[in-house]
Formats: C-alpha cells, structure tokens, sequence
C-alpha cells in the first residue's frame, strides 16, 4: 500500500537519487506544459516511462494499478465535455434525445486525464525506485532548508512507530464494537461515533506530545543543541551529470515539439 | 458525478495534470514565502525544541488521519488536522506539520501531484491553518466567558479551515480551466460543508480530551496572546475573500476572464513560433492523425529495444553467475 | 457439552510473508481457563489476534459454533473479549467511564443499562472509585485493570488477554492476579509469565514458531524443564 523502495539492483534503483528527482521533475514540468491533445507527443512520453519502468526492472502493472487510483478526480474536468469550445456537435441517444458536445472539450478532457496519469506514474516511480531518506538529502543539496529536511527526517523515522499505535487503537475499538441480536440502534449516534473518532485523535496527540519531549531529552543527552548537520553528498560524477543534462534536454525537445502538434 | 471525489479518501489533493503551469508556479511561490517565513518565526519561539516536536507530530497528524468513523454505507468521515494541529501547536508550527504531512502523503500515496503540490500546500497547509487560526481566535474571544467556547471555536474553526480549503482548491481548477467556475465552486463546496462538520465533529472530540487530560496545553500554547496579528488578519482576509469571491465567480458561466486570456496569450506564442520555424523542418505536422501514428510505431519500437536489452543484460548476468558457480 | 472456542487447522501468513502459525487445531470447553504459553515470536498474539477476526487466516474458527467470518465479526465480537498488551492502546476516552461504556453503548444498550453495566465491570476490577478519573493519568497497573472492564462491561462469555502481567510491578502484578482468579469467563491468556500460568490455569498450550508442541495439564508443561528449554522458556 505505502509505496516505499523496492529493492532492486536495477541502473534505475542504484542511480543517484538527485538525479533520478531532477528527471521526474523535468517529466512531469515539460508534460504538463505541453498544450492539450498534443497526442503524439503524450506517446512519446508514455515510452519513456514505459522504458524508465523496463530499465527499473519493475512490473509495469504494478505502476499502472497505482495511477488508476488517481481516476476518480478525474470527474472534476468532465463538464469541460460539455463546456469547451464551440464548435458543439450533437449525437443521439436513445433515438429523439440529443446531447451537444464540444470535441474540443472532450479533447481537452482526455489530454488532462493522459497527463494526470502519466504524471503520477512518473511519480510512482520516484517513489518505488529511491528511499525517502535519499529524496531528502536531493533536496537538501538543492537548497531546501536544513531545519526542514530535519523535520522531515524525523516524521519519517517515527512515520511506521505511530501508525502502528494507530493500527493498533483501531484494532481494539473493533474488537469492542459488536452487536447483539437484542438491541437496535447499533453503533451509537453519528456524533457519539465522531467524538469517540476525535477522542482517539486528542490521545494520539497527547503521547506524541509525550513522545516528543522525551526525544528531545535523549537527543539534548547526546549533545544536541539545535545546530543541524547533514552529511554533505559528494558532487555528482561526470557521468551522472550527462545522463541528468541529456535527460532534460531529451524532454525539453519532445515539449518543444508537442508546440507544433497540440494546441 | 461530483460526489465521486468524495469516494477518494482526500478529495482536496489535486494530482499532476488540473493545474495550467501558472497557476501552479504562482502557489509553489506563494508557499514556499510562507514556509520560509514559518521556519524562522518558530526558530525564534521554539528554538531546539522545533525539530523532535514538530517530526513527531507531523508524524502522528499522518498517522492520525487514518482514524476515521463510518457515516453512512462506506464512506466515512476523516481528519485532515490543520485546525487540531494550530490550536496545539500554534499557526506557525502548524504550517510546517501540515505542510510535511502533505509532501509525505503526495510522495508516499501519490495523494496529490509534485507539480500541483505547491497548490496543495497552500490549500491545506496555508489557507487551512490561518482560517482556523483566525476563526478560533475570534470566537474564544467572543465565547469567553461561556465553559463551551473553546469546544464551539474548535469546531468551527475546523469545519471552516476544510471549507475555506476547498474553495481555494475549487478557484485554482478554475483558474486553470480544468473545471468552469459555475460547477467547481459549488460542487467543492456543497461536498465540503458535508465533510467539514466531520472534521469539526473530530475536532471537538479531540479537544473534549485535551481539556480532560492536560488543560494547559490548550491555553498556554499562548500564541493567542503573542502577535500573531499578522495571521490573525491574513486569515481573516483570506477566509472573507474566498468565501465572498466564490459566489461572485461561480454566476460566471464561462469561468473567469483570466481563463480566456491565459489561452490566448498561448496560441499568440504558438503563432510566432511557427513564423520561425517553416512547415517542413516538422513534416507531418499538418496531419495530426499520422504524427500520432509515427509516434506510436517509434515509441513501440523503442520500448521493445529497451525490453529486449534489459532481458539480454540479465541473461549475461545470470550466465555469468552460474559460470562462476 | 459443545467447545465454546474450536479451531480447525488455522495457518495465517503475514503480509510480508512470515509464516506465524501452522495448522493449529484446538478445543477449548467453556469456563476453562488456558495459558498460551511461548518466547517471543511463537504466534500466541497472532492467535489471538484469530480469535475474533482481527487476523483471517485459512482454516476455521468457531466460537460458540458460529464461524469467525467477515459476517459474523459483529457477534463473535460481543462473544470475545480481547485485552491487547498496551493499555494505552485501548483508552482513548476522557474519562473512565466513557472507556469502560463504549462497548455497551456500540451495541446499542439504553443509558440506564450501560451505567449499570459499567457498575458492575468496575467492581468486578475493584476500580469503581475510578469512574470519573481521567485514564491518561492512571498508574500501568490501573489502565490495565481498567481496560479488562472495558472489555468485561461487553459481558463477554471468553476473555482472551494477552501479555496481562507485563510491566507490572510485583504488587500491582499480584493483584492482577487474584482479580483473574475472581473472573468466571473462559479464559485464553497468553503470556511468558510462567508463574501466573501456573497460579490461574488448569491447562496450558504450549506454542512454538507458530505450531502447538504441547497442550497439556498445566503442572505438567511448567515442571518439564526440558521441554521448557527447549522451546526458549527457562
């Protein structure tokens, strides 16, 4: 369900994750840049991604199955079907009713659902292919502030500790949520459910609170005194530093070509 | 059709693709001025103790947002945290938990785009926290005196930071012309009232517990007291704005002005381009039909080259291995 | 008499592929009380886990005769109490009462009712004077007796603790104990508290990497030193 790194001795996993960011970015910055119904251009895209998926040696299913889920909010465009662009052509259902659309707006409709999808895969594959820690220490080098890569190391490292107290605290109201055939209204009142729901929230925040100042007892025991170091990354090889150039300007092209084709 | 995004768990993320670039590029900046502002007012006010506290919470709000009841059927409500997380934390803490939590939930669940993400750290982690900020303040200086003024402002505070959110959120698909205006707003916004009154509900109960637990926590963040005066007002303006701006673009049928001119300003862009470059450097151009079928048969043709060199580097390696026993 | 608890070939694999049981078949006869005894690892919280549906494995489980399947988990819920490890993990209501009422309330029960039912869960813990107290506050030992009312205010025919003793310390641990010895449920309990087995239980299950080795009258598991060294217990 989490998508974290998959291990894999793949070119893709063991590339430097700075690299493997700037690429996504550059990916999903030139794709949606590209006007609408640029068609062959999405294509072009798509091989790329599908050859990222190859290269990383992961089941292209896998990705797909992750972007799908992203469908839903793809309803949020469908009036643009109905509300593009004049030309509005008609066609016919069940015989005399007529509906009128635009096909320029159902051009632009499916071009938003081709970029949504390919985005989030491209995404997905960040994802599955670097661990979090990685991501981080891109962005550190890419200027992110050090105090906040700092929280985010932190959220990261007591991320599965508290979900599974969560999972553990629904586990147990599940177990005391049962029915007997002598009763009716089961389940409580909707706002009975909702309290308990916050209650368990207010209990969680508490111990985190807990755990946060008892942390920070044993980091100031070890010397911490706010000051942040991160491990300076070596500065990325020759290599890498071609591939990261050659794969921008590859996608820069195919946007600068989807200019001609979409509109 | 709209209540579709309700089935998602987190009908506020918006993925990669809703978004025209420039609306994206202005709410990256307009957050990271905000993020960058947060981290050194709580460096000031929470100096080393901000990094293991505000880790820890971005990790329980995270966590926290799978706790969740059933309302009707299968769905069920959830929490999103700004409010909880400002009420505890105070606004500026909260902007950087919210904020984490938000970049975790679109790196880990792909709960929202990377593009977009700047668009979504402003809805939830902004404007999400200064509406409450602002709405809680307000109403526990009016409640004062009333034992339920605290539980009342956290309620509301809460349903209008996921209210106010959405309406933000709706306004930036219109902006960009992936929903008209007339639908977007009202569709985001009626799903939201709903959705609100859970977080509100939520809320409530947390706070209910807090009080019981451990009053002081509720009181002497004291960042009511501190000037935050700034957020005080943005969020104020900000909640006033769109609540009054929604209405006013959603009586537009067409969306807004802007819409129009961002597609005009495109196709003038387009135009001068083609003056450079002549027809035949692109050939096949003209015919889009045949250009999306070249483009097929080479991405095909590339995609197996790529499939077929992998399975022969892995057959070398194997090869390799079991030569080498 | 029919078994009030049957389990018929469990097996059950975790989602990252560890294997925590194996075929394990028993027979527990109502107002039985059973020690699950195991080092760390054995399956007995998996097991448990089983008993009312928290964990579908492959195999069967009966409670009462009623299959542990997706559309009996709201009966067989009413029938079996757990009592996880972490108390803490099972207060999540501002005051006592509140935890020890949400059972009875889930299920339905008027007001008047569920205080009587809370009445009696607290007295049945010695902990009546607690009913307004806040359960964050409440010392190891008080949160894990409360949250046994909280599960005894369901009127639950079996009880299923897991771990009960754990961080306690001697006294509090002691009157666990004798509390436990006052309960007539069945009981299931798992633990590495070799001497609460012994004191609480006529009959002891003795699980090791996820398959049963013994099952046993309790004397006899707890004095067969070898067996106990064997499977990582002395």
């Amino acid at each position: 369900m989490w998508q974290v790194r998959m291990e894999s001795n793949s070119p893709v996993h063991r590339a430097d994750a700075r690299v493997k960011v700037t690429l996504t970015l550059a990916f999903i910055l030139f794709l949606n840049m590209a006007p609408h119904q640029a068609w062959p251009i999405y294509i072009l895209f798509l091989t790329v991604l599908l050859s990222m998926i190859l290269l990383a040696r992961m089941s292209i299913w896998r990705v797909i199955r992750r972007t799908l889920l992203v469908t839903p909010f793809i309803l949020a465009a469908f009036p643009l079907i109905f509300s593009g662009p004049v030309p509005h052509l008609s066609i016919s259902i069940f015989g005399s009713d007529v509906i009128k659309y635009s096909p320029e707006g159902l051009g632009r409709f499916i071009s938003i659902a081709v970029k949504a999808w390919l985005s989030t895969s491209a995404a997905i594959m960040l994802t599955l292919t670097t661990s979090f820690p990685d991501i981080l220490t891109a962005l550190a080098y890419y200027g992110v502030p050090k105090l906040f890569i700092a929280i985010l190391g932190l959220m990261w490292r007591y991320l599965f500790i508290i979900n599974d107290e969560v999972l553990r605290m629904m586990r147990a109201r599940d177990s005391r949520s049962a029915v007997t055939p002598c009763t009716q209204q089961v389940g409580g009142s909707l706002f009975w459910r909702a309290r308990v729901t916050g209650s368990m929230v207010g209990s969680l925040l508490l111990r985190s609170l807990e755990r946060s100042v008892r942390l920070y007892a044993a980091m100031l025991s070890r010397g911490y005194n706010g000051e942040l170091f991160t491990l300076e990354a070596n500065a990325l090889s020759h290599t890498e530093r071609r591939i990261l150039s050659l794969g921008v300007l590859l996608l820069g092209v195919l946007w600068g070509m989807s200019l001609f084709i979409g509109d | 059709m709209f209540f579709a995004p309700v089935l998602s768990r987190h009908p506020m993320h918006i993925p990669d693709g809703f978004l025209s670039l420039l609306v994206s590029i202005i709410f990256w900046m307009i957050s990271i001025i905000v993020i960058r502002i947060a981290l050194r007012k709580t460096n000031q006010t929470l100096d080393e103790r901000q990094v293991p506290l505000m880790g820890v919470l971005a990790a329980a709000i995270f966590a926290g947002q799978m706790l969740n009841f059933s309302v009707t059927g299968g769905t069920s409500g959830h929490l999103l945290g700004a409010a909880i997380a400002t009420i505890l934390l105070g606004p500026w803490a909260a902007v950087l938990v919210m904020t984490s939590v938000v970049i975790v939930q679109a790196l880990l669940f792909q709960d929202g785009g990377l593009l977009a993400l700047g668009a979504n750290i402003f809805n939830m982690a902004v404007v999400g926290v200064f509406v409450s900020y602002a709405i809680y303040t307000w109403l526990i200086t009016l409640f004062r005196k009333q034992s339920w003024g605290m539980l009342f402002a956290g309620f509301v505070a809460a349903w209008g930071s996921i209210f106010v959110a959405s309406l933000s959120c709706a306004l930036q698909l219109a902006l960009s012309g992936t929903s008209p205006a007339n639908i977007a707003i009202p569709a985001m916004g009626g799903i939201h009232v709903l959705i609100g009154i859970g977080e509100g509900l939520i809320t409530l109960g947390a706070l209910a517990f807090l009080f019981v637990a451990q009053k002081d926590l509720l009181t002497t963040q004291g960042n009511i007291k501190i000037t935050n005066k700034g957020i005080l007002i943005g969020g104020s303006v900000i909640a006033l704005m769109l609540t009054v701006l929604s209405p006013l673009a959603s009586s537009h049928p067409d969306g807004l002005e802007w819409v129009a001119e961002q597609h005009g300003f495109l196709e003038n862009a387009r135009e001068a381009l083609y003056e450079f470059i002549p027809d035949y450097v692109m050939p096949g151009i003209s015919n889009p039909a045949l250009a999306t079928i070249a483009a097929g048969i080479l991405g095909a043709i590339i995609v197996f080259s790529v499939a077929y060199g992998v399975a022969r580097a892995e057959k070398r390696v194997t090869k390799g291995k079991s030569l080498r026993g | 008499m029919n078994p009030i608890i049957e389990i018929r070939g469990l097996s059950y694999t975790y989602p990252d592929g560890k294997q925590a049981l194996h075929e394990i078949n028993l027979t527990i006869k109502t107002g039985e009380k059973v020690a699950l005894v195991g080092a760390n690892g054995a399956g007995k919280s998996t097991l448990l886990l089983s008993l009312n549906g928290v964990l579908q494995g492959e195999g069967a489980v009966f409670i009462n005769g009623i299959e542990v399947k997706r559309e009996n988990l709201r009966y067989i819920r009413a029938m079996v109490g757990i009592v996880f490890q972490n108390p803490d993990d099972q207060l999540f209501s501002p005051t006592v009462f509140e935890d020890v009422a949400y059972g009875p309330m889930y299920q339905g029960f008027s007001k008047v009712m569920v205080q009587e039912r809370v009445k009696q869960a607290l007295q049945a813990v010695r902990m009546e004077d607690y009913v307004n107290r806040n359960p964050h506050h409440l010392s190891h030992g008080e949160k894990k007796r409360i949250a046994i009312a909280t599960v005894l205010s369901m009127q639950s025919q079996i009880l299923a603790l897991d771990e009960p003793t754990s961080e306690l310390d001697p006294r509090a641990r002691r009157e666990l104990i004798a509390l436990l010895l006052e309960l007539p449920q069945t009981m299931i309990v798992a633990t590495h508290d070799l001497d609460l087995a012994r004191q609480l239980t006529t009959r002891t299950v003795l699980l090791s990497q996820g398959r049963i080795i013994a099952d046993d009258i309790t004397t006899n598991i707890l004095n067969n030193e070898i067996l106990l060294t064997d499977h990582e217990l002395n």
